[in-house]
């Protein structure tokens, strides 16, 4: 099996070894992303001479005995709206086409600390506004299993170079569904942290109160490995939370006896692919057979969930955009005064969809609209956190499907934004009420195209929520999780 | 819509709300975009289709329910008093389109008198 093909963990042991250095490593992944990328469209910036430098201070430090974290020396790609001291930081926006960062995001301190390479800078819808990566102002993502399809979206880049073999791991950032989502795209695994869990610092803001950094793997047991590293109180995030974090990886353990899981009615209810609610069903079946107890649960408010986020996330995000005003950092565009020289800068700067939720945001939070809307959607988040809190008195984790379908066709839903908005329905919630969720594959539809398992847990519940997907993963794939997305991408990719 | 004493409130069943393409550019003007005339009336459908959307809250009851800001509460964050070094000004400074002598430049605000 090719070194791009190997989780985190299975490199460790090569690498501990020493019959595997993290420059090679790293060498092999940038000569597949030298090969592939030209396609697939999963990086706006390479980093590689950064990443090769890092490596060698890797190999170097392990040499010394120094290097002991288990991620160290492996090649990371990162979604490029996290800051990153001297490497172009862009959120995928003619905004910032240009911007060096002068400091790091917390999480990228974190991977420095520990000698992880960077890859480079993934692509993103922009401002990780968007369900499929087409609103990048730089570049088409394509979706690896089949490359006339999106990758899912906002952090598709970094899903595509999980899936395909352009990094090992990476990480992302989730709204309303943006590493879940993607995962299930492309038939990896990903990760939205509890709200909190993980410090903000350096992420550039999309809606303050929804967004979350997290990491897309392999498999299950790299994602507990990437938790590990990422999540943690900061004191530069003043809502991240002070709680002691566990060791994520004593959750990866086989034990679907007495596992309670809760299905929502309301998703039931709710029209999908019927591949998509087959391959639910198998999983929960599955379980059942293996000693879980599967219960109906219900969550009345879930129904409103869209409505909530569609005015909750654009005015958080009117407000978080206001700074791009071309005095401090970013494009400028001149002008002969100040207010124009804004007005030019914003309006070229911006693409559509990014001016679209700016508009809808300073709408609803416009004098006279505030209560109606923004307050109104507020209170259904309150219904909806305490429709949560009781599921969660009855079960473990709730099971629910990522997407309603799998991958879309490119063009497909970008002139219609409510449809496109429509494909997070399931994602939101979480979100709306700070919750984790991961998603994992779970099958392919009749088409090849993967398809994404959802599991939910209780606020700080990520150990329950990998202990379920490891669960799961171990149940399904006994072979070795990862073989699943590995079949379909070397039809979609290698055979070229 | 707006009521009598001004106060614009949601629509109602029936009224459900539009917003119109001048609308749309006073909403514009303020968070400092400008569109073409062709920009504006697309905008007001595609922002009507969702607040028509977002009514459909008007059939919850929230009546005493306390708003969220965030998913997982926290109050009065504070960090120790310790003083740590700021970024250094040049590093401030240096993504800046204009600067001089240590600020930040921009165009003319005032008129001369």
């Amino acid at each position: 099996m090719a070194l791009y093909d190997l989780t985190a963990h299975e490199l460790r042991q090569q690498l501990d070894s020493g019959e595997l250095t993290s420059r090679e490593l790293t060498e092999a992944l940038l000569e597949r992303i030298e090969q592939l990328d030209g396609t697939l469209g999963a990086y706006i910036t390479v980093a590689a001479e950064e990443a090769l430098e890092q490596a060698r201070a890797y190999d170097e430090a392990r040499a010394k005995g120094e290097a002991t974290h288990p991620l160290g020396g492996i090649p990371v790609a990162l979604k490029d709206n996290l800051v990153t001291r001297g490497l172009r930081t862009t959120a995928a926006s003619r905004m910032l086409e240009n911007w060096v960062p002068p400091y790091d995001a917390t999480v990228v301190e974190r991977l420095r600390s520990v000698k992880a390479p960077v890859l480079g800078k993934t692509n993103m819808d922009e401002f990780a506004m968007g369900g499929s990566t087409e609103t990048s102002a730089f570049k088409v993502a394509r979706n690896p299993w089949d490359l006339e399809r999106v990758p899912g979206g906002s952090s598709g880049g970094s899903a595509i170079a999980v899936a395909a073999g352009l990094a090992v791991w990476a990480l992302g950032s989730d709204t309303g569904g943006s590493i879940r989502q993607p995962a299930a795209f492309c038939g990896v695994v990903g990760m939205k942290p509890t709200y909190g869990r993980v410090s903000r610092y350096g992420l550039i803001a999309f809606a303050s109160s929804l967004d979350q950094i997290g990491p897309f793997t392999r498999d299950v047991t790299d994602c507990a490995l990437a938790l590990n590293l990422i999540c943690g109180f900061d004191p530069r995030d003043s809502t991240s939370v002070n709680l002691e974090v566990p060791d994520f990886t004593k959750a990866l353990r086989v034990e679907p006896k007495g596992l309670r899981i809760g299905v929502p009615v309301e998703y039931l209810n709710q029209p999908v692919d019927p591949d998509v609610r087959a391959a639910l069903d198998k999983a929960l079946k599955l379980l059942e057979e293996n000693g879980a107890v599967i219960k109906e649960v219900s969550l009345p408010s879930l129904q409103y969930a869209l409505h909530v986020y569609y005015l909750i996330a654009p005015a958080e995000a009117s407000s978080n955009l206001a700074r791009f005003d071309g005095v401090r950092y970013g494009l400028r565009v001149p002008a002969a005064d100040v207010t124009r020289m804004m007005e030019e800068t914003r309006s070229k700067g911006f693409g559509p969809e990014v001016k679209r939720r700016i508009i809808l945001g300073t709408y609803v939070l416009s004098a006279g609209h505030y209560d109606a809307y923004y307050k109104k959607a507020s209170q259904v988040r309150t219904l909806m956190r305490r429709d949560f809190e009781q599921a969660f008195k009855e079960v473990d984790v709730l099971f629910a499907p990522t997407t309603s379908s799998t991958a879309f066709r490119l063009g497909e839903k970008t002139q219609d934004p409510l449809s496109m908005y429509m494909t997070d329905y399931f994602t939101i919630p979480v979100n709306l009420a700070g919750l984790p969720g991961l998603s994992l594959p779970c099958g392919v539809d009749k088409g090849g195209l993967p398809i994404g398992l959802q599991i939910i847990g209780p606020p700080f519940g990520e150990e329950q929520v990998l202990k379920a997907a490891y669960t799961y993963e171990q149940l399904a794939w006994p072979k070795g999780a990862g073989r699943h997305w590995r079949a379909g991408r070397e039809v979609a990719v290698d055979v070229r | 819509m707006e009521t009598r004493d001004g106060r614009t409130v949601a629509a109602g069943a029936g009224e459900l709300p539009r917003l119109t393409a001048a609308d749309v550019a006073k909403v514009a003007a303020q968070a400092r975009l400008r569109f073409t005339d062709e920009e504006l009336e697309q905008l007001s459908g595609q922002l009507s289709d969702i607040l028509r959307m977002a009514a459909e809250l008007k059939a919850v009851d929230t009546e005493g329910v306390e708003p969220t800001a965030h998913g997982i509460p926290v109050y009065n964050v504070m960090r120790d008093d310790i003083p740590v070094p700021s970024m250094p000004q040049a590093d401030v400074l240096s993504g800046a389109p204009e600067a001089k002598d240590g600020y930040f430049k921009v165009p003319r605000i005032l008129e001369e008198a």
